[in-house]
């Protein structure tokens, strides 16, 4: 149990509370609810002790760190490469996001390594599927709190897709580990523009079975509009970022503000509302859909040909015909494995959008073949600390739609 | 004493020219701003770069263990600006012996658990922040985990008992 001013609100303390005497005529008889830290809403470990009054939330206290493993201090003992698989557990809705980040921070600090169109556009496609693969469980996850449960189904179904793609591309269907420094880890597969063209031809039309079968539920608009709101200001002021700091009308998306891989050359709007409320950010995230149907469309159809891999024999594993054939490619297959690549010194702070937010990592490396110092800026934990300022004051029982409506993931939180 | 790559840097200059014993170096490494600023005076630049420059974002905070180097402990600020699209990357050593800096927090509020999980990792401390506890780990435990000298294991177990 934890101590100082957070209200532990065991059932004890409750007890203890009553049993000392009815209160005092006309006294304000406040009832501590601990909420979590396994509430099947908060979709993985956060506890929330919430103070109220009635059914008014008067203050809500957000406390983290049931899933904290330990992976900045785990990124310090493996070298450069290893660190990928690790960045695929941080935030595992979109792990994608994370592969990509970190192999993007590390190249810049690498400096002269260049990576080749195809491989760039591969991420940009795969990071989109991910962030498909992100708001899908989001909405499902979302509507079944507030009980529409059908959606669930619908969105889960199309999930099942992108796993299915992704375990082609990589073998994996959720730890992919597929963005790699230098490039990809394998090579897409043969018949790959089949699969992915197929799902997203389909797709849009799925966005749309999900906004005729949520936008025509009364239950599901009243629960949503005007709920959950917080002043601008609080939000920018919180570190608030991604779809619900859009939704609060702020057209601000990393990918075209400091566009990265290839982001550049690709046609894509920013979808933005005014309204703050949680509806908003559904209607926000499910434009983002569109828009990412709308990258993968266009990666599919304007895949540059060429290398996966660039061309640094240091850092990038030899193919295995090379490798079993030349002397050199032995040696550097030999040095990578064994001791792995060494980064020049220096310090770099990388921020992509991932499907929740701003996601930024600050690599600090001191010339060895690890990590010096990894910082994670994950966008749930920027996010989470806005919890109080959309809870307090409301309704205990909006708090469900509002809670959901940040779309956190407890691993990219605790990290 | 800005070095010759801030000199075309709007923000650094600007700092520079207002607070000039406030900013130690800096440097421009890989196109991405730096400066160094004395710990005790952070506030007075963080609320002069939110409220004059635009910098209405902290993306985070965060610090390094340059064990056994004295100072020991870099804290980084991470800043960001919506309207300029610019980012800034502000420094503070600290060392070991007093191992604690003014609190961000009053400045922007998004400081305020990041400050907690640079007490909680590195046990800094930060004078003036409302809530300073343990945020990730559990309130009971001993030692400062990202320390360089805490070891990846931990202190209580060792697998090579086993």
């Amino acid at each position: 149990m934890r101590e100082g001013t957070l209200h532990t609100g065991t059932i004890s303390a409750l007890d203890a509370e009553q049993t000392a005497g009815a209160p005092p005529e006309g006294a304000i008889h406040r009832m501590t609810l601990n909420m979590g830290p396994q509430h099947p809403s908060t979709h993985g470990v956060l506890r929330v002790v919430l103070e109220l009054d009635g059914e008014t939330i008067v203050t809500a206290i957000p406390d983290i760190g049931f899933l904290h493993t330990g992976i900045e201090k785990e990124c310090e003992v493996k070298t450069w490469q290893q660190v990928v698989t690790l960045t695929d557990r941080v935030d595992y809705l979109a792990n994608l996001s994370n592969n990509l980040v970190y192999a993007l921070a590390v190249e810049k600090l690498i400096g002269d390594i260049e990576i080749p169109p195809r491989a760039q556009w591969m991420r940009v496609m795969m990071a989109e599927l991910s962030r498909l693969n992100s708001h899908l469980v989001w909405l499902g996850t979302h509507a079944l709190d507030i009980g529409a449960m059908s959606v669930f189904f619908y969105c889960f179904r199309e999930r099942e897709d992108i796993l299915r793609i992704l375990e082609m591309f990589s073998g994996q269907r959720m730890m992919t580990s597929y963005i790699r420094i230098g490039g990809l880890a394998l090579e897409p597969p043969r018949g790959w523009q089949h699969v992915v063209g197929k799902f997203i031809r389909a797709f849009p039309s799925k966005v749309d079975e999900y906004e005729e079968l949520l936008d025509t539920n009364p239950i599901w608009t009243r629960r949503t509009q005007g709920v959950g709101i917080a002043p601008l200001e609080d939000l920018l002021d919180l570190g608030v970022t991604g779809p619900m700091i859009r939704a609060a009308g702020v057209k601000w998306d990393i990918r075209k503000s400091e566009p990265y891989s290839s982001y550049d050359k690709f046609d894509f709007e920013i979808p933005t509302r005014s309204e703050n409320d949680v509806y908003a950010r559904y209607r926000v995230r499910l434009s983002e859909m569109r828009q990412s149907a709308r990258i993968i469309t266009q990666a599919l159809e304007g895949m540059p040909e060429g290398a996966w891999q660039a061309d640094a024999p240091k850092i990038v594993l030899p193919e295995r015909e090379k490798m079993k054939t030349q002397m050199e490619a032995l040696i550097y297959h030999f040095k990578i494995v064994t001791e792995g690549f060494r980064v020049p010194a220096g310090e770099v702070y990388q921020a992509v959008e991932s499907p929740r937010g701003e996601i930024g990592y600050y690599v600090v490396s001191d010339g060895t073949s690890k990590p010096y110092r990894i910082f994670m800026r994950t966008p749930s934990f920027g996010n989470l600390q806005a919890l109080p300022a959309l809870l307090e004051g409301r309704l205990l029982a909006d708090s469900i739609a509002a809670l959901g409506s940040m779309d956190f993931v407890l691993g990219d939180v605790d990290r | 004493m800005l070095p010759d790559q801030l000199k075309e840097d709007s923000v650094a200059t600007a700092l520079e020219a207002r607070f000039p014993d406030a900013v130690t170096g800096g440097h421009a490494e890989r196109g991405e701003p730096t400066l160094f600023i004395l710990p005790e005076r952070i506030v007075e630049v963080c609320r002069f770069l939110k409220n004059e420059q635009a910098f209405l974002r902290l993306s985070g905070i965060t610090a390094v263990d340059w064990h056994p180097a004295d100072p020991r402990f870099e804290v980084v600020y991470l800043l960001h600006s919506l309207d300029r699209n610019k980012r800034l990357r502000l420094k503070c050593r600290v060392g070991e012996s007093q191992c604690e800096i003014d609190s961000v927090t009053g400045v922007w509020r998004s400081a305020n658990w990041y400050e907690r999980e640079v007490f909680d990792m590195f046990g800094i401390a930060f004078r003036g922040h409302p809530d300073l506890r343990r945020i990730l780990m559990p309130s009971d435990w001993e030692g400062s985990p990202l320390r360089k000298d805490y070891p990846v294991h931990g202190y209580k177990y060792s697998y090579q008992d086993e």
